[in-house]
């Protein structure tokens, strides 16, 4: 059971590993350090719907067909849900919360969740496990979240349903960008994407699958300088950055699919991160500047950023953690 | 979806939010949709905790895709508060308990 000793006595309670975060990493670092019999303690975040969110970004994603073990694809949210649900058998204790500070210069960690302003932290942690992975950018032009939801989407498979036979826009050029698309066109009448460069970064077999889809269109070297509409998307302002030329396109929808950003606010100053604003962890393993901190998932990698990388590296960074704790009482 | 949740689609939407006389606020869900699993289990525990002042109906819009329209739902989950039968509140996305409370107890 976890060892806990609750705030009536005006201390926060100290567990022996906190882990951030609920993606394919932190739920698999959460599966195996409950094993290990450290009752893990998982902040899984808090539902949202333009940042991040339990779950991941899986939970935001359509089929996932190249999680092995899983021959005919699996549902991203159903993907989750089972790896939620086995690092809770094994007795992970999982808070829908999300940390808003810590403070790591000292031993146990200190974690806030909530007002951040707080004098007391809400947790303490002899050892923690970073895993808040990385979050959708979006285009920051203006009004677009006041378009959220009104033609404007971060998410195909949960508003996709609702283009049908109508021509929507989908911008990026990356595996997230193409996949959306051709699951886009399940609905849509035409998917327009429209990529900033003239090559698609996506993998061999994403573009071809894009390539030969009757109802995929593409506008290359391009980029969307403004949203139009009046209360929805009725079209994107578009400038071709080779020739300098505007244009518009009109669509009902548009999807954004740009890349990410690692959710790494919270650790600045803190935690070695590099220029992007990715964690530092130490060569093969998860080990980051702070003794006793262990990074895994997306927000240390900006190079691979998959299910099963993630997946892999929570388990090192579990096992990373189980070790160091048991030196510590050596 | 079993628990304290009602549901409502097409045929029974204008007879259940003509005839309510607390505040119904209504969850435009799908099976499909990670968001709208994760503000399920919030659903639930507000309307066991707002039992007397509200009430809370889950449409599927896989089931009910004229009402969905209707509503001009373009996005999910999509929660709109009907006080009176009329529309007083729309929360577009998922959000914590504490926003979503934030939300809708002006209303109640």
């Amino acid at each position: 059971m976890p060892e806990t000793n609750q705030p009536e006595t005006g201390r926060p309670e100290t567990h022996n590993v906190v882990i951030l975060g609920s993606g394919p990493a932190g739920l698999t670092a959460a599966l195996y350090t409950a094993r290990a019999n450290l009752s893990p303690l998982l902040l899984e975040g808090e539902p949202s719907s333009t940042s991040d969110q339990p779950g991941g970004q899986l939970m935001i994603t359509t089929d996932v067909e190249n999680y092995p073990g899983f021959p005919d694809g699996v549902l991203g949210p159903e993907l989750m849900a089972d790896f939620r649900a086995q690092a809770h058998r094994f007795g992970t204790r999982i808070e829908t919360v999300k940390a808003t500070r810590v403070d790591l210069s000292e031993r146990p960690f200190k974690i806030w969740v909530g007002d951040p302003e707080t004098a007391e932290p809400t947790y303490e942690a002899k050892c923690l496990i970073v895993s808040t992975g990385a979050q959708s950018l979006m285009l920051g032009l203006e009004r677009e979240i006041e378009f959220v939801g009104r033609g404007l989407s971060t998410c195909a498979t949960c508003d996709g349903f609702f283009f049908r036979d109508q021509d929507i826009a989908v911008v990026g050029g990356g595996d997230s960008a193409i996949e959306e698309a051709a699951f886009l066109t399940r609905f849509a009448s035409k998917v327009t994407i429209i990529h900033r460069r003239g090559t698609l970064r996506a993998s061999k077999i994403m573009q071809q699958r894009a390539f030969e889809n009757p109802k995929i269109e593409f506008i290359w070297d391009t980029v969307v300088t403004e949203y139009l509409g009046d209360s929805a998307i009725g079209g994107l302002k578009l400038r071709n950055v080779k020739t300098d030329q505007s244009s518009e396109l009109a669509v009902t929808g548009v999807f954004i699919a740009i890349g990410h950003r690692p959710n790494t606010d919270i650790f600045k100053g803190q935690l070695e991160m590099k220029a992007n604003g990715y964690l530092v962890t130490e060569p093969d393993c998860s080990r980051t500047n702070i003794e006793g901190v262990f990074a895994c998932g997306d927000v240390q990698d900006d190079i691979y950023r998959q299910a099963v990388t993630a997946a892999g590296s929570g388990c090192m960074a579990a096992l990373d953690a189980e070790r160091w704790l048991e030196s510590q009482h050596s | 979806m079993a628990g304290p949740l009602g549901t409502v689609d097409d045929s029974t939407f204008d007879e259940e939010i003509g005839s309510a006389t607390a505040p119904v606020l209504v969850d435009f869900w799908a099976d499909w949709c990670g968001p709208c699993k994760l503000i399920a289990p919030i659903l639930e525990e507000i309307a066991e905790e707002q039992a007397d002042a509200l009430k809370i109906l889950k449409l599927n819009v896989d089931q009910a895709p004229s009402t969905a329209q209707r509503f001009g739902v373009m996005s999910i989950p999509t929660l709109i508060l009907f006080k009176d039968g009329e529309e007083a509140k729309r929360i577009v996305g998922a959000k914590p308990k504490g926003a979503l409370l934030n939300d809708i107890t002006p209303f109640l």
